[in-house]
């Protein structure tokens, strides 16, 4: 197996161009988190052209609704959400200056092309993990849309948080790459 | 006749939310070693060890084995010599998901359809009801997962399809599926009854342990075909390829309308949880 990469956040584009599709990568410093609601909101500000509540260039999101944290834990189990569901609005994100995103599943064609045009990346976590997952996240802050209870945007501080790269700046797709690999 | 107390129901109800999503069944972490095992992949070989420390950790730690605890669906027995006193069956059910979630530290997942507000106390609960000889009451939450069971499906056949045409149907579907229903994957096929009964069918066929074949020598030879072919499509743990993508595959049939060949079918994720008790 391939060493891990490490990565501190944020990243710029040299950064997320020498990513490849099936390198594992473990990552530290402020990742958010953001899921279908707090999208929704987001896109909608960015349509208005208002200001957002964070600033999202070189940042990472994690599609996550973590479990409330018991007392004495920075968070709850935090494991990745399907990512589909958020295709509608990362495009405009990584336009932006998105560089990354973290879920599970599988992305649609135009997020592709758009990791491509803006150079981003989208990583995997492991699906889940939630529980170990959690270990990785030091503190936890919630930063806009509290209202949205699980589904609020939350700053994340991690250490080697693991992820593996899904699609690149290049195009290429692990999902397909495996399947292909191993389909009988 | 047998007097149960509302309040009972509400206790068992609301150990059973916690217990579910803190520990994965012994079936599961056995069917995690035996995939481990099998699996040539050495991404998905690491897949599953991961799956393995995060089971041990949610049980030492007791937090939840995945952030999404579910809707709390509840299947329950109720035997017609039982006679419920000191409350409302169904309160007394909603009434142990909202404690169960609230003290468990539970995430809360249930929302308005259009305005997606969350009611924040993952009530209501689904809740299916049987009614059985005796008296006593079993009742079995399985906490289900939305990334799950969003890849779920009914399909109304024509009966000129034939046991071919649902065999292909469900590979073609878990080919679909892919990595979002968190592989390695438990399969609940439904097949007969009508549209909403052959739902239930499949979601109840993911109730039958890790291990355990259909009773039916022509129902288990067609999941050991199925576990096979859904296997060869290399979707692999996660998706990231690999020859573990489903863990089992359960079918449950029923009969069906003369004109139909309805079939169904429901995934779980590897976080395969449910636990019952009997009152």
């Amino acid at each position: 197996m391939s060493q891990p990469i490490r990565l501190k956040t944020p990243l710029a584009d040299a950064d997320v161009e020498k990513l490849q599709a099936g390198d594992k990568v473990l990552l530290t410093g402020v990742i958010y988190t953001g899921r279908d609601a707090a999208h929704k909101r987001l896109f909608d500000l960015l349509k208005e052209g208002k200001p957002l509540p964070v600033d999202l260039k070189g940042q990472i999101i994690y599609y996550v609704g973590p479990a409330p944290a018991k007392p004495g834990q920075a968070i709850g189990s935090a494991g990745p959400t399907t990512s589909g569901r958020m295709d509608a609005y990362s495009p405009k994100l990584m336009e932006i200056g998105l560089k990354g995103m973290i879920g599970k599943g599988m992305r649609k064609k135009e997020v592709v092309e758009a990791m491509k045009k803006y150079k981003a990346v989208y990583f995997a976590a492991t699906g889940g993990a939630g529980a170990l997952l959690a270990k990785a996240i030091k503190k936890a802050q919630v930063v806009a849309y509290e209202d949205l209870g699980p589904e609020a945007i939350n700053r994340l501080e991690v250490v080697d948080f693991p992820v593996i790269v899904v699609n690149d700046t290049q195009g290429n797709d692990l999902y397909q790459q495996g399947m292909k690999q191993y389909a009988k | 006749m047998r007097e149960i107390n509302a309040k009972q129901i509400t206790e068992v109800v609301r150990k059973l939310c916690i217990d579910s999503n803190l520990y994965l069944g012994e079936d599961v972490l056995k069917a995690l070693d035996e995939g481990e095992k099998k699996e040539e992949s050495p991404v998905g070989k690491e897949v599953f060890q991961q799956l393995k420390e995060n089971a041990r950790i949610a049980r030492e730690e007791q937090v939840p084995i995945c952030q999404d605890t579910g809707l709390a669906v509840l299947f329950v027995e109720l035997g017609q010599d039982v006679h419920i006193v000191g409350g409302d069956f169904n309160a007394a059910i909603n009434e142990g998901v909202r404690q169960g979630y609230k003290d468990g530290y539970l995430r809360k997942s249930s929302c308005h359809p259009f305005a997606r507000t969350n009611t924040k106390d993952n009530t209501p609960a689904i809740i299916h009801l049987e009614m059985v000889p005796g008296e006593k009451i079993k009742i079995t939450v399985a906490p289900k997962g939305g990334g799950s069971e969003n890849m779920s499906m009914v399909n109304m056949l024509s009966p000129s399809d034939g046991i071919e045409g649902v065999k292909n149907r469900v590979v073609e579907w878990v080919k679909q599926a892919g990595s979002n229903p968190c592989p390695p994957i438990v399969v609940g096929v439904g097949v007969g009854g009508t549209f909403e009964e052959c739902a239930l069918t499949a979601k109840k066929a993911l109730l039958r342990p890790l291990g355990q074949k259909n009773p039916d020598p022509q129902l288990a030879a067609m999941e050991e075909e199925l576990l096979t072919r859904v296997n060869n499509l290399g979707i692999g743990p996660q998706g990231l390829g690999g020859r573990i993508t489903a863990l089992a595959v359960h079918v449950e049939m029923i009969p069906c309308h003369i004109a139909s060949f309805p079939m169904a079918v429901n995934i779980n994720c590897h976080a395969h949880r449910h636990k019952e008790a009997v009152i």
